[in-house]
């Protein structure tokens, strides 16, 4: 109950409050309770501040704040989760400010960002929350004029009284709407209606980005601040021996070298600090370092054992995801059938704002944090029981993150950065160099695929496997991981294609690891769909078929993926032969995210090169909140997906990653940047699907497609390289 | 340590450093301009760019011992004066960022690059923007936003 005792919340307020946050569960909001109250360290600063639920706040001066439990990474959820709420308030863009919320307690459970659930789990949600404080206020505005409220209508921050023309601004109807009784059922506004969802509205945080004022994790100044750089051992698990800071304490500005601990999950790991009054005295003073490591017997890893290592595990029969009419029995008795064998790589996550966090462990025991993360919420949640402290005694502030793509999820970087403040008891910056990032992990996990399918008389699918073997996030997660059924997230969306296969039998088989690993833009599905939809190709050019009639083929009953197929069909003209030399690649993929599809067209250089021409990018949403922004998502997940296909991939030599930075660890840039055409499906319907991930999965198996029509070199091994194509 | 007067963004400023300080933690950290980014620390990514007598440079790789007596220094913070810079205001009618931690460095080479070429074609933007990484692939909107800023000014 600690921060309620400001003199400025009065009792009522607090009740008020209390009663209010509870109607926030009346809302459907899950996990906020009224007893959650007791952390409201925002009403602290407020005087004549009405909460009309804990995500609106109007002041009596009328300016008006709408609360982003959903962390800004590029996303576009600065716009578009704020913009549910304003939407059925009668609000435009211009008439509120926004403010990211810091895990507080009081928010709920969805203080996070990621699996692309932002809008497709808020959008209902928080509609209701923006319509309930519209009919309070519209109450409020009735009783005042001693009309009904029927008579009444709200629009751009004020409340109208259609009869006389009258009107009153929301923060003259602030304090006594914040008296009534909140609404359990209010009315949604029909989505004719809307001025702001389904409209590509300009996003607030672009005019920050463009000039400079964007605050970043890494952009945060605390008086009397200190930097630090940790050195960490480059074999993964090692064991810190000793080191000697002699040398890097004569460097001027390195005020201490300290032990700090990184956690990850369940792995652990001491690096050693270089604390100094700027950021560059510490990287120096870090390379002065001596440091000794006790690697464990890791020192021997290296990429190509454990390719072999998976490729060996492929001989085992794993643990089934799915089974469906006979696999085994279909594919032995075949005699029209196929295998292949897939191969993905470790990928960083090489987000442009390198990890970092600054923390300040207070004299008085309070922890004060500034992150960019994606995870608000369980930064509040974990730290707790890591540091004994209480979770109403920590503040963070969420930044806007310089890209997420799941490594923000975790918070290894921030545990790491709070051990080092509790240390030294000083407000610490702590920055990851792009060497740090590129070679600590934690990575995307490789998944290797061993593919079996048999063709029937009328060249259709008759027997299909997907066998995944692959090391597990989880495992990182977990005290004792439970092998005896698959990893849902390590089988992604194999099992669940809309096609129509008679038998199928796709299984998991689990391979050792200690190698960081985490969830990254799609998950496995940017790993799985290669393999899966690639040899859907490899058996419709068995069957001698065309690829794209050939998966229209499976698809009898009317589904999702029949429409992104049959639109990519069209807008790319698939049916129109191209000249030699010139190739088509298609590719969908299902999952939890969403769902997605993408043609490709190349061109064969003389040099044994290709080159990407266009790029078709379907996205099946349901319903859209801003076309503009699932857009600009496409075609970022085209870059990251040909990035990814082509480009990067971390290998192993000597227990150590061998990239380090952009030269070594290449992404995408704009001189290979390809036309993309984007088409957003959204036919209306009950289920929102996702936008951030869904674009991805398909991109690099319609390129391997794409370059096996123009080439016929079958690629199975990511990354491939487009330059020199054998 | 060594005493600097550098010029950024006009104004006058005195910072006190090592002189191998690149300009990138001289102008975030002594100086507290924000607005450039740190992104890989090689000359690499771009992120770091700003202006040195209306030149592009990689401010990672800039000492600020290095910078001659009187240099005009620009951040994205002084690109614009009192109003933004055509070249921003483009960006947000073509809705350019994403995250937005690439931007300040874009910008900034975009701009030297329409001093340089008034109206680039989408090869002279290729070659000119090549060393600015974009991780969130907004490369398209990019050229689209050249291209409309080149029509304003
Ligand atoms: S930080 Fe200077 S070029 Fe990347
Ligand atoms: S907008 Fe995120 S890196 Fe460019």
């Amino acid at each position: 109950m600690s921060s309620i005792n400001n003199k400025n919340v009065n009792r009522r307020d607090f009740l008020r409050y209390t009663s209010l946050s509870s109607v926030a569960l009346i809302l459907g909001i899950p996990n906020v309770k009224a007893s959650d109250t007791a952390v409201i360290s925002n009403l602290s600063d407020l005087e004549e501040a009405f909460n009309l639920n804990p995500f609106v706040m109007i002041e009596k001066s009328g300016k008006i704040t709408i609360f982003n439990q959903r962390p800004e990474m590029g996303q576009g959820t600065f716009q578009s989760i704020p913009a549910l709420i304003a939407e059925e308030l009668g609000l435009s863009q211009e008439q509120f400010t926004i403010k990211q919320t810091g895990g507080e307690k009081h928010f709920g459970g969805g203080q996070w960002s990621g699996g692309s659930s932002s809008v497709r789990t808020d959008y209902m949600e928080l509609r209701k929350v923006g319509a309930a404080a519209r009919e309070m206020l519209i109450a409020a505005a009735a009783k005042q004029w001693n009309a009904s409220e029927s008579e009444c209508y709200a629009k751009d921050a004020k409340v109208f009284h259609k009869p006389s023309g009258k009107s009153l601004g929301y923060g003259d109807l602030v304090e006594t709407a914040s008296k009534l009784n909140v609404p359990k059922d209010p009315k949604l506004k029909d989505p004719k209606d809307f001025n702001i969802l389904g409209k590509s509205i300009k996003r607030q945080d672009v005019p920050l980005k463009v000039s400079g004022q964007a605050v970043f994790g890494i952009d945060v100044e605390v008086p009397n601040m200190v930097y630090a750089s940790v050195e960490r051992c480059p074999v993964f698990a090692s064991k810190l021996k000793d080191f000697d800071k002699t040398a890097a304490l004569k460097i001027a500005g390195v005020e201490q070298v300290v032990e700090v601990e990184r956690v990850f999950y369940n792995y652990k790991t001491i690096g050693v600090a270089v604390v100094a009054k700027n950021y560059w005295a510490a990287l120096k003073g870090r390379k002065a370092l001596k440091v000794n490591w006790d690697y464990q017997g890791h020192e021997n890893f290296n990429s190509k054992d454990f390719s072999q290592y998976l490729r060996d595990l492929a001989k085992n029969e794993g643990v089934v995801d799915k089974s469906e009419g006979d696999f085994d029995k279909t594919f032995a008795e075949s005699n029209n059938k196929i295998e292949a064998f897939y191969e993905t790589p470790f990928v960083s996550h090489s987000t442009m704002e390198a990890m970092n966090c600054t923390a300040h462990w207070k004299d008085d025991g309070k922890l004060e944090i500034w992150a960019s993360t994606q995870v608000p919420g369980s930064v509040i949640e974990d730290l707790p029981a890591i540091f004994g402290i209480k979770a109403e005694d920590i503040t963070l502030h969420t930044c806007f993150n310089g890209g997420g793509f799941g490594r923000r999820l975790a918070i290894d970087f921030i545990i790491e950065a709070v051990n080092l403040a509790k240390t030294i008891k000083k407000p610490v910056k702590l920055i990851w160099t792009r060497e740090d990032d590129t070679q600590l992990g934690p990575f995307r996990p490789p998944t290797f695929s061993a593919m079996k399918g048999a063709l029937s008389p009328d060249g259709k699918v008759a027997a299909f496997q997907h066998k995944v073997i692959a090391p597990t996030i989880l495992s990182f997660m977990t005290p004792k991981e439970d092998r005896t059924k698959p990893d849902g997230t390590m089988v992604e969306g194999i099992s669940h294609q809309a096609y129509e296969i008679p038998n199928m039998k796709n299984t998991m088989v689990f391979a050792d690891n200690h190698v960081p690993l985490l969830w990254w833009r799609s998950v496995t599905s940017s790993t799985l769909a290669f393999a899966h939809e690639c040899f859907i190709d490899e058996m419709a050019q068995k069957a001698g078929k065309d690829p794209l009639q050939f998966r229209l083929d499976m698809l009898t009953k009317e589904s999702d993926t029949k429409r992104v197929l049959q639109k990519l069909k069209e807008v790319s003209k698939w049916d129109m032969p191209l000249p030699k030399g010139k190739g088509r690649g298609i590719a969908q993929w299902e999952f939890f995210a969403g769902l997605g599809g993408c043609v490709f067209e190349v061109t064969k250089q003389s040099d044994n090169s290709v080159k990407i021409d266009k790029v078709f990018i379907a996205i099946d949403l349901g319903t859209v909140v801003n076309p503009d922004t699932v857009k600009s998502q496409m075609e970022g997940c085209v870059v990251m997906g040909i990035t990814a296909a082509t480009q990067n991939g971390i290998t192993f030599a000597n227990g150590k990653a061998e990239q380090s930075n952009f030269h070594n660890n290449p992404v995408m840039r704009i001189s290979e940047m390809p036309k993309v055409e984007v088409h957003i499906l959204a036919e209306g319907g009950k289920t929102i699907k996702g936008v951030g991930e869904p674009g991805l999965p398909p991109i690099a198996p319609a390129l391997a497609n794409a370059i096996f029509a123009a080439t016929g070199i079958r690629l199975r091994k990511m990354p491939f390289d487009l330059s020199n194509l054998v | 340590m060594a005493k600097y007067t550098l010029n950024i963004n006009g104004k006058k400023t005195q910072v006190e450093a090592e002189p191998d300080t690149p300009m990138l933690w001289v102008i975030r950290d002594f100086v507290g301009l924000k607005g450039t980014k740190f992104g890989c620390g090689m000359a690499l990514c771009g992120a770091c760019t700003i202006h040195v007598n209306g030149q592009p440079v990689r401010s990672c790789q800039t000492p600020v011992s290095s910078l001659k007596k009187n240099s005009k220094i620009t951040t994205i913070e002084g690109i614009g004066n009192t109003q933004l810079h055509a070249v921003q205001k483009a960006w947000i009618e073509e809705q350019v960022p994403q995250c937005g931690y690439c931007q300040s460095g874009q910008i900034m080479s975009a701009v030297a690059l329409l001093k340089a070429k008034p109206k680039p074609t989408d090869e002279d933007i290729d070659t000119y923007m090549s060393g600015n990484i974009c991780r969130c692939g907004t490369y398209d909107r990019i050229r689209k936003a050249i291209h409309r800023a080149a029509a304003m000014v």
